[in-house]
């Protein structure tokens, strides 16, 4: 019997998120060549609030409490607030100064250990990667470490006869897998429409008691396992890509004729065909 | 199912003195804003008069985000592209319960919200509530989507001028166009010395002028300017059955406005940084929506609690004391034995007491009397070739004053019993 027939205890299923700058305001300070994080305004990763809509799609259908777990700095708390705004039941902040620099080797192997320490899940769900660093390596990292199978670039979760049955997007089409429970799916960007809030999210929200704190000595996270000096991925060098000057030039005067010229230039310069 | 004793929709002026109200009483409070912080959907003309504020928070001046307090009230009367201005100032102006201030709605609603706060109302934003829980009747709370309700012993809907919810709850008709004008609203960046120095103004001190006339291009409406500390609120209201008649663009009408010699001069230089539109209720006590239900009473803009006399606009101050009076006809309902309708109805009493309804009703005329068109029209223009006359001195001979005027009253073509009768109604209705 799996927990969803059961009915012993609701479903247990966790989504990682990661807090990421707005993909419209993202900018790379031109003398680090690192991404601007101060001062830009942030989200859910995109495709980890994909991963959040389908938790929640499962727990409308399914008894499921969804808990919502990530590792960073406490502003990381705007993010996890707005995922139990949207329905999530509680979220979970592995949050600690040891952490900072970690890669994607640590932050898998310390996610793993947090996800641990939850317990009792059924099924965990990632984005495929983020936004802002684009490796798709923590999922299935996580998957690794806990020995679990997984299902990577999946659009959707279904649940039958307490198995995952998952459509993953393949480059020649779909394929259906079926998994047992315990296991790990990483979600694709966009296959889904994220919902908004609630208010009744918001006011449990703010009522506060939803958001736990832990730190790695909470979670019994090895220090000599995280932070920079335990990743072994190092930038060598990051290249801005600089976008071609524009022709600039401005077609003016009657609709028409301005209309007129654009398309005859644009033929000329061999951008669109006659 | 979340649930409060009260939930009040909208963290404007009304709906954060009815929070603040209420959870200062003891009620768990819900205070809901659809903006993204209160006073982001906010519009209004510029000016607070501080009395009602002064009832709610006797120490508001200390933290309360006042642009410049006004000492300095002006009546423009405007011609094509001329203008007669009447100015009246006074420091005292700026003291006291009669105060009145600028202020910037993004600033001064989030500090009231923040004050209910601190009272002990939840606020929650960026939710619009669009429905009502209505069961047997009564209102029961709040219907975002189906599975998105929130539970309350009442209701206060202090939504603003749309009115969508006080509509869906059967205390108020359709909005008909005669019941609304448009208000728009420029916010144009000047330095502060900049304005100081052209107004004449001290630190803190601020000018209001209404415009009367050309303003409006003799709609019925008229124009206003306030001075922040370093913006300038410059905007107009006209009808929206007028704007509708004339086929006009309200956006033209505030271009043409806005050019103007007489608001150039105060403006110039100046960039435009926001613009802004908003109905505005228009025939004050006339179209009153039912004011309580069972489990529900309406405050603010959304209960038409506004006051256009021709040379003052008021909004805010009514807004704050229908939000304290719907704090405190909630208490006296639960003393009476429950938000029922009929224990609810002590609301007008509250009104009453707390000045809503007397202003409302002793200007009661004022916008039936606003009807008039000549007032927008020909009067203005009347007083204003009278004054050109007045002034122009060409070698080409003076007539004496009382021959100026009765000469620009016949050329008028108003019927000398019509210009008596408008004179008696205003001097009425003000």
């Amino acid at each position: 019997m799996s927990p969803a027939d059961s009915n012993a205890r609701p479903l247990r299923i966790l989504v990682c998120i990661k807090q990421v700058p707005k993909a419209q305001e993202l900018q790379v300070d031109p003398v680090t060549q690192t991404l601007k994080r101060v001062g830009v305004p942030s989200e859910i990763n995109p495709p980890d609030a994909n991963a959040l809509e389908i938790a929640l799609t499962l727990k409308d259908r399914h008894a499921a409490e969804v808990v919502v777990l990530s590792m960073g700095p406490t502003s990381f708390d705007e993010s996890l607030e707005r995922a139990v705004a949207m329905g999530a039941d509680r979220a979970v902040l592995l949050t600690d100064r040891l952490l900072g620099g970690s890669d994607t080797v640590p932050t898998a192997y310390a996610l793993s250990e947090t996800i641990q320490k939850i317990g009792g899940y059924d099924l965990i769900l990632t984005g495929e990667e983020t936004t802002d660093a684009s490796t798709g390596h923590v999922g299935p990292g996580i998957a690794g470490h806990l020995d679990l199978p997984q299902i990577t670039y999946v659009s959707e979760v279904r649940i039958v006869d307490g198995t995952v049955r998952a459509r993953r997007t393949a480059e020649d089409g779909t394929e259906w897998w079926q998994t047992a429970m315990p296991s790990l799916c990483t979600v694709n960007f966009g296959c889904n429409k994220p919902r908004s809030p609630t208010l009744t999210g918001k006011i449990r929200v703010k009522r506060g008691g939803v958001i736990a704190h832990w730190s790695c000595a909470d979670v019994g996270i090895d220090p000599k396992k995280v932070g920079l000096l335990n990743s072994p991925t190092i930038v060598a060098k990051v290249d801005t890509i600089r976008l071609p000057p524009r022709a600039g030039h401005i077609f003016s005067g009657e609709p028409k004729e301005t209309v007129r010229a654009l398309l005859e230039a644009l033929i000329r310069d061999r951008v669109i065909a006659p | 199912m979340e649930r409060f004793d009260a939930i009040v929709v909208g963290a404007g002026p009304a709906g954060s003195a009815a929070a603040l109200t209420l959870a200062r009483k003891g009620f768990s409070t819900l205070l809901v804003e659809r903006g993204r912080s209160p006073g982001v959907k906010g519009m209004f003309g510029g000016r607070i008069y501080s009395w009602a504020l002064h009832d709610l928070l006797p120490d508001w001046a200390k933290d309360c985000p006042v642009e410049r307090y006004v000492v300095h009230e002006n009546m423009a009367f405007l011609a094509e592209d001329t203008a007669l201005t009447i100015s009246f100032d006074s420091p005292k102006l700026g003291e006291g319960r009669s105060a009145s201030f600028t202020a910037l709605r993004a600033k001064f609603d989030s500090w009231l919200a923040k004050k209910a706060q601190e009272a002990g109302a939840v606020l929650v934003t960026g939710i619009r509530v669009d429905g009502l829980w209505q069961e047997d009747g009564r209102i029961r709370g709040v219907l975002v989507a189906p599975n998105d309700r929130v539970a309350a012993d009442v209701v206060v809907i202090a939504e603003g001028a749309t009115s969508v919810l006080t509509r869906s709850a059967g205390l108020k008709a359709d909005l008909e166009p005669r019941e609304v004008s448009v208000g728009v609203k420029e916010t144009i960046e000047l330095p502060a010395e900049a304005i100081q120095e052209r107004f004449g103004l001290g630190d803190k001190e601020g000018a209001a002028f209404v415009f009367a006339g050309q303003a409006s291009l003799g709609l019925r409406g008229g124009g206003f300017l306030y001075t922040n500390q370093s913006t300038i609120s410059l905007g107009l209201v006209v009808s929206s059955e007028d704007l509708a008649r004339e086929k006009v663009e309200i956006q033209e009408v505030q271009t043409r406005f806005r050019m103007h010699p007489a608001v150039q001069r105060w403006i110039r230089g100046g960039k435009v940084t926001e613009y802004s539109a908003h109905l505005v209720p228009e025939l004050g006590a006339g179209m009153m929506p039912r004011l309580w239900g069972d489990g529900v009473l309406v405050a603010g803009d959304a209960a038409g609690f506004l006051i256009n006399n021709g040379y003052t606009f008021r909004g805010v101050d009514l807004a704050i004391a229908s939000g304290i009076a719907a704090g405190e006809a909630v208490e006296a309902a639960r003393a009476a034995g429950g938000p029922r309708a009929a224990n609810l109805q002590v609301y007008e009493k509250f009104l009453r007491s707390r000045n809503v309804l007397p202003d409302l009703e002793r200007f009661r005329r004022a916008p039936l009397y606003m009807k008039n068109e000549r007032l927008f029209d020909v009067y203005p223009r009347m007083l204003l070739e009278i004054a050109e006359r007045l002034y122009t001195v060409d070698g080409s001979g003076k007539e004496r004053l009382a021959d100026i005027v009765l000469r620009e009253a016949g050329a008028a073509e108003v019927p000398k019993w019509k210009l008596l009768l408008d004179l008696l109604q205003g001097a009425r209705s003000m």
